[in-house]
């Protein structure tokens, strides 16, 4: 075999709604896979908290954007031999389809391995999808690929409404959804357009079931099939959006391998080399089915069933890119069986998405044809009843399960409707009487999935009854509720006992969970497996316990949402490496099909299960270890800390009445105070009278926090008592167990962070960022330099010292960070994390100290010594860390930055200078340059003073400068040449939105396209923190962000901006690895 | 509406080895014994269910999820042959499952798999730890073991003592559609009927006899090929077939065996065959065709083996199992004679292999 010597693979950049950690987990398989080989490894991704771009796992690393343009330099610079496409999601599969059409492959004479251009291009482009299918006499549903809005209403007249549209080259299904009408469809398909090249319009199989089958051949045309899924929700529900079951569960042996031959049959005609996925629609009364869509790549679903098989499909599928054969790789899970096989499983797994809807203000909360949850969770169990109420848990949504939750709900709208509430809406149809036949009928639910359901529910009835009888619960009816799923503390509820009492109850029957391995092979072969879950429909452990004082437990970071994601996998990942380097071994709990920490081989065992203080104590008793790490993996595990202390768990590290003492508002405060560290006025609330006595004694603006929570979650600002009344009850809800503090909120003050570990109380190693964005901006959402550029001397001093009291005062060891704000010297201290961070990463790469190796020995009580390290010591160059958001998927959503964390994903760039540095970062997070238009619409005299001299500069550089009449105004006051253009709501020519839309605006119908002049960056500074932003500054952001036109809403964002662009030009910016930074 | 399982039975599986495992009865109420086999198919449980091969057994599914898409109505195609079974009645002994679903949904079922087993008076358990049990017998071997239903024990039965060839298959010559060509002998050790389809499907006339009928001595009948079916229990028992497969293959006559065929070309070659410690039945065995080195995923349900060693000169091996190397079809130099371990005609199972019925109309021609 004639392999590669030197491969160059692309990532998939930062985290976005579509796009999220599962690929950093086949990053990071592809490259374990091709180091095997002695092959030596180049990475472009820009995404610095993933594990794949750490120094252990890749030979050399770009944190660059993966685009044609920097990749070709790479490419130059690096004359790589092959390229892998299939690893980094879309993002890389565009970046490769583009670099093999610019001829720059060819060039340099790089070999794309796996799946060749060509079968890439027949499954991206529509039409050619569908005449690859007809020529392999298989069915996709009727369609028309067209490229103009018009002819997708004719096209629509053919299939007859409602009709389906799809836009081509486009992740987890941007610009997709029905349409019932010709004006809905004119609207969407013009949207659609904006972003992609072609769109397709198709027949809408209502109520169909979806069901996907991962593929994997190799070249030697060997073909199999990995995993089939079900979808809950029937076709119209993206994927991605939808509940999904592995093994499917009501497709008779027929249907099953009809699916699967035709899946071999068309995966073969298209010549796919390696890991594919392929869906199908399949009517529930007939035997017709239609191809949906073929991904030629790794993809959300094959992380899917890579980890619900334990079959490594990204690491196969690698080997095959290579050029290798299926007989010639081994069962890694066996380690006696090969790789061409099809994984038989004897459990259950289903899969749950996650939304964070409630965060963005104005979005819609339908769930569609277009995908909108920002993570996912997976449970295993061997009743479906067992693996959903576990699933709903790992949620963190508040629920218990599937009942004993308080929500109510539009039944009969949810049903038809459905939003991301539509599961729990089901359940009370059901409780209301609706039968499994009406709620079949309106959501198109196949019948079993009802009926077990239903078995939750009535299961609910015999416990109340049983409670209602006042004696201790029956052991079979308490074993039963464990078997179908139920939590100690929904029992709880239900019998009105504590989770405890339900717990001692069922230990002292002996009715405790079973631990099952997953062996790829439903027990038939031997297994070396570390793979593990818990299951309480069994009789025996799979595996022999060992108690050990070299064992440790590390709880992993759960489902990512908003605020947490891939950098606190990326700090378990780390922890679990220093403990195995140390002689520990290294027990993971973790259910996030997405991460690296769920590769059963980066631990010694891997439990996937809940981390939950009931699960993480059942598994705590049989594993016996040394202690629990729950610092690394962000506020999931330290929410738990106090009730895992109390179940007798050892938890390692600072102690639990400590994190509390961080983490209550009130405590931390009381502890500031008696520090004589200064913070911002604050006051415990009580009420809103006093609430409102507080605002008008302190002066508005206030914030509004709860505690023990992540990324601000309800955290507001008010401006006056109406904003402080409805702040509170939304915060109330939020956090009802802990108090809402109210403080005094800053403006102009810049916010300045400090990462850290310490050991017992002893800082060790600390590193400052600063945020680009004044006070006001949540941390996750900031713009981040390290080392820190613009802060005064006086202000790192003070911020190293009150760390170091903090320290010291809460006895810390470990990880911790601590947000301060700065206005002159003046240092205030506004919140306190004694937990890893979503920094730490950042930090330790451009530093090249490794923070959480250092935590997880501090942890240990290891004697990291010596004296305490500044990380930003002899930095000559600099690190900023830019934003993701994905605006663009959330229809409806304001795109504005505030308290509330918004952003999906983070990227980071190096640079001899901030200025291209966070060029980098800004074009990594997908924002364009503008090529020409800017529209300028600045809130405020004050912020119009302040912008003027930046303003001056775009307008040097050559842009045409658009803006809305008072800025234009005062523009023009200032010698700057501007275009005024009228506010939407003016409807009058020339209006933002033909600009912004680059088609005639509504008020004049019909849906010919303006060719002229199109807005390519939208400056909208909103007047300074006013209650409500004008209507026309929310249409303006909302649109800029529907047509992908890149939108900078933030004055000092700007700036930096203006001046970056300025200072330097696109083709001087730095193609640098990482480490040639030094 | 939910039927649930408040009411029933309690029920119990007992292995020789002593080992009693506690579960609920969701099939007829009758006792019986057998010999206890684990299959980690995920799907196709009326097909495997109905399959003779599993005739004197007792069927342990690894998958826990079991009846969820109830079971389809009967009735015939239009050469006669029973639809969506594999043969007319379930031929396994009984059921040992996990987690039975008493609610089914699906548009082709006509009734619950419990209503079925209760109607053709087989016994069934659920909430048996079903891994437990299958590395119980991975680490064991296959054992004797009963299902005892409520307090009516019964005692230890192997079936592998008797002929149970001669219990499953037909004991009449039928022929399938009469005009079609080749025309094919299958000799019925307990065929599924998905063979016959399958034979009929690329136009053959299907004659099939009972395991022991003399076809070599019916001077009327006129054919041009030999199938020797699937079955259950050991290949030595079926003497009678073995004599008559080694006097046609003398004839140069040729002959196409499956499964339990394999292991009867075999012994009928003068090859050997033994017991496997527990069989392979599932849908996921890959095995390797020797000469091009290509894998297929086939579904199987057999016990024994054969041992390639003891083959005779001029046979060669024609797949081999991935897994664990043993034999999985037979192919001779240069007479017209081949066959396979795994079930080419799948039902249920991956449909991989289908094309070795198309290369036994090659050989025919």
């Amino acid at each position: 075999m004639n392999k590669p010597k030197k491969v160059l693979v692309l990532g998939s950049g930062a985290i976005s709604i579509g796009q999220a950690g599962e690929f950093d987990f086949s990053g990071s398989q592809c490259l374990k896979s091709l180091r095997e080989e002695g092959i030596e490894t180049v990475l472009v991704n820009p995404n610095i908290a993933t594990i794949q771009t750490d120094q252990k796992m890749v030979d050399r690393v770009y944190f660059l954007p993966v685009n044609a343009y920097f990749v070709e330099k790479v490419i130059a610079k690096e004359k790589p031999d092959g390229i892998l496409l299939g690893f980094g999601g879309q993002t890389a599969l565009n970046c490769g389809v583009a670099l093999h059409d610019k001829g720059v492959l060819e060039k340099y004479n790089v070999k794309v391995l796996g799946t060749p251009i060509e079968a890439i291009k027949a499954t991206e482009d529509r039409e050619l999808f569908a005449k690859a299918v007809e020529a392999a006499g298989l069915k996709t549903p009727k369609s028309f690929a067209v490229t103009t809005a018009n002819d997708a209403l004719i096209a629509a007249d053919k299939i007859k409404y409602p009709v389906m549209i799809r836009a081509a080259y486009a992740l987890g299904g941007l610009g997709s959804g029905v349409c019932r009408s010709s004006d809905e469809l004119g609207e969407m398909a013009r949207q659609a357009l904006a972003n992609a090249p072609q769109i397709l319009v198709e027949e809408y199989l209502e109520h169909w079931k979806e069901i996907e089958y991962e593929v994997v051949r190799d070249k030697f045309d060997n073909c199999i099939t990995v995993c089939n899924m079900e979808n809950f929700d029937p076709m119209g529900i993206h994927t991605g959006e939808s509940i999904v079951v592995a093994p499917s569960q009501t497709l008779t042996n027929h249907e099953y391998h009809r699916l699967r031959e035709i899946a071999i049959k068309l995966i073969r005609h298209l010549g796919i080399v390696g890991e594919c996925n392929i869906q199908f629609a399949l009517d529930q009364n007939s035997d017709e089915y239609r191809i949906i869509e073929v991904n030629a790549r790794l993809s959300r679903s094959s992380a899917l069933a890579s980890k619900a098989t334990g079959y490594p499909l990204a690491f196969v599928a690698a080997k095959l890119a290579l050029g290798y054969s299926l007989i010639e790789i081994k069962n890694s899970i066996t380690q006696t069986t090969i790789a061409c096989f099809e994984p038989a499983l004897d459990y259950i797994v289903v899969k749950i998405p996650r939304w964070d809807l409630k965060k963005f203000r104005n979005v819609s909360r339908r769930i569609g044809s277009s995908m909108k949850s920002v993570g996912e969770v997976m449970a295993i169990g061997r009743t479906f009843e067992e693996a959903i109420q576990k699933a709903v848990r790992m949620l963190d949504i508040g629920a218990e399960g599937l009942v004993c939750n308080d929500f109510s709900y539009d039944i009969e709208e949810e049903l038809t409707n459905p939003t991301d509430e539509r599961l729990f809406a089901v359940v009370a149809a059901m409780k209301k009487g609706y039968t499994t036949e009406d709620i079949h009928k309106r959501t198109g639910i196949d019948k079993w999935f009802l009926y077990k359901i239903l078995n939750i529910i009535q299961t609910e009835k015999e416990l109340i009854a049983a409670a209602a009888e006042n004696k201790e619960l029956e052991p079979q009816l308490l074993k039963k509720a464990k078997q179908l799923g139920y939590s100690d503390k929904q029992i709880a509820i239900i019998t009105k006992t504590t989770a405890n009492e339900v717990r001692q109850l069922r230990k002292k029957h002996g009715i405790i969970p079973f631990v099952k391995q997953i062996d790829t092979l439903a027990a038939e072969y031997p297994a070396k497996t570390n793979y593990l879950y818990l299951t309480y429909n069994g009789s025996e452990d799979d595996i022999k316990f060992t108690s050990s004082s070299k064992k440790i437990i590390v709880l992993g970071s759960g489902v990512y949402r908003i605020g947490s994601s891939v950098e606190f996998d990326w700090c378990c990942v780390n922890a679990v490496f220093t403990l195995r380097q140390l002689g520990y071994e290294a027990v993971m709990v973790n259910y996030n099909p997405e991460t690296v920490s769920t590769d059963y081989d980066v631990c010694d065992k891997l439990y996937f299960d809940e981390i939950s203080s009931e699960t993480v104590a059942d598994i705590y008793e049989k594993e016996k270890p040394e202690g629990v790490i729950l610092a690394m993996g962000g506020q999931i595990p330290n929410n738990i800390a106090t009730k895992l202390t109390e179940l007798g768990v050892k938890v390692l590290g600072t102690t639990t009445a400590s994190i509390d003492q961080a983490e209550d508002r009130q405590k931390f405060s009381q502890l500031l105070d008696k520090l004589d560290v200064d913070q911002p006025e604050w006051e415990e609330l009580t009420s809103v009278w006093e609430a409102k006595k507080f605002a008008a004694a302190a002066g508005y603006p206030v914030l509004v926090r709860p505690s023990y929570v992540l990324s601000g979650a309800a955290m507001s600002i008010a401006f006056a008592d109406a904003d402080l009344e409805q702040y509170l009850e939304k915060a109330s809800k939020v956090s009802q167990e802990y108090p809402v503090v109210i403080s005094k909120f800053i403006t102009n003050s810049k916010e300045v962070e400090i990462d850290a570990v310490a050991s017992n109380g002893k800082i060790l190693i600390e590193a400052i960022t600063e945020h680009v964005e004044n006070a006001g901006v949540h941390s996750g959402d900031a713009t981040m330099v390290f080392p820190p550029k613009k802060l005064y001397v006086e202000t790192t001093r003070r911020i190293s010292e009150i760390a170091a009291k903090i320290a010291a005062a809460l006895k810390i060891t470990g990880p911790f960070n601590i947000q301060f704000l700065a206005k002159e010297n003046d240092v205030k201290v506004i919140e306190c994390n004694l937990r890893a961070s979503r920094s730490f990463p950042f930090v330790s790469k451009v530093s090249r100290k490794n923070f959480a190796e250092i935590a997880t020995k501090a942890i240990l009580g290891l004697n990291v010594g010596g004296l305490k390290i500044d990380a930003a010591d002899g930095i000559s160059y600099v690190g900023v860390k830019s934003p993701q958001f994905s605006f663009t998927r959330l229809k409806g959503a304001d795109p504005l930055t505030t308290v509330e964390m918004a952003s999906t994903g983070e990227v980071a760039c190096l640079g001899a200078t901030t200025y291209d540095a966070f060029l980098k970062a800004i074009m990594a997070a997908g924002f364009k340059l503008p090529e020409k238009n800017i529209l300028l619409s600045i809130g405020g005299d004050e912020a119009k003073v302040k912008f003027t001299p930046y303003a001056k500069k775009l307008s040097a550089l050559g842009f045409n400068l658009f803006a809305t009449e008072h800025t234009e105004l005062f523009l023009k006051k200032n010698d700057i040449p501007a275009t005024m253009l009228h506010k939407v709501s003016e409807e009058k020519s020339p209006n933002i939105l033909e600009y912004l839309t680059g088609s005639k605006p509504f008020y004049e119908k019909g849906l010919s396209k303006n060719e002229g002049e199109r807005l390519h960056l939208v400056i909208n500074i909103p007047a300074a923190f006013t209650k409500k932003e004008l209507d026309d500054e929310y249409v303006i952001r909302r649109t800029a962000a529907d047509y992908g036109i890149p939108l900078i809403t933030n004055l000092q964002l700007a700036r930096l901006f203006a001046e970056a662009i300025t200072a330097v030009k696109t083709d001087e910016l730095e193609v640098k690895a990482w480490d040639e930074y030094s | 509406m939910v039927a649930n399982n408040v009411g029933s039975l309690k029920a119990k599986l007992v292995l020789q080895d002593g080992t009693i495992f506690h579960g609920k009865s969701f099939g007829a109420d009758r006792s019986v014994p057998g010999e206890v086999v684990f299959n980690t198919g995920m799907v196709g449980y009326p097909e495997s269910l109905t399959d003779p091969s599993y005739k004197g057994q007792i069927l342990v599914l690894t998958y826990p999820l079991i009846g969820n898409y109830g079971i389809p109505k009967s009735g015939k195609d239009e050469h006669g042959i029973p639809l969506n079974f594999e043969s007319e009645k379930i031929q396994a002994e009984g059921l040992v499952v996990a987690d039975y679903s008493f609610d089914y949904s699906h548009y082709t079922a006509a009734k619950s798999l419990a209503e079925w087993l209760k109607e053709e008076g087989k016994p069934a358990i659920f909430g048996i730890d079903t891994r437990q049990l299958t590395k119980k017998l991975r680490e064991k071997g296959v054992m004797l073991g009963k299902i005892v239903i409520g307090d009516s024990d019964v005692e230890f039965n192997d079936p592998n003592l008797r002929n149970l060839s001669a219990e499953v298959c037909t004991n009449r010559k039928i022929t399938y559609n009469q005009s079609g060509k080749p025309r094919i002998v299958l000799i019925d050790c307990g065929v599924k009927l998905n063979i016959i389809r399958s034979l009929i499907s690329r136009g053959c006339c299907v004659i099939r006899v009972p395991w022991d009928y003399d076809f070599l001595a019916d001077k009327k009948l006129d054919f041009d090929g030999i199938v020797v079916s699937n079955g259950p229990g050991d290949p030595k028992m079926c003497t009678t077939t073995i004599k008559n497969v080694a006097a046609a293959m003398k004839k140069e006559i040729p002959t196409f065996g499956i499964c339990l065929g394999n292991q009867i070309l075999a012994l009928a070659a003068g090859g050997d065959t033994y017991k496997l410690k527990y069989g392979h039945r599932s849908q996921n065995q890959p095995c390797i065709n020797t000469e091009t080195k290509r894998c297929y995923i086939t579904t199987q349900n057999h016990g024994f083996a054969v041992n390639m060693k003891t083959m005779p000169e001029g046979w060669e091996e024609l797949f081999v199992n991935a897994n664990d190397g043993t034999n999985e079809g037979l192919r001779h130099k240069n007479k017209p004679f081949m066959s396979c371990q795994a079930h080419p005609e799948a039902s249920p199972g991956p449909l991989d292999i289908g094309f070795l019925f198309d290369d036994f109309m090659k050989v025919i021609k």
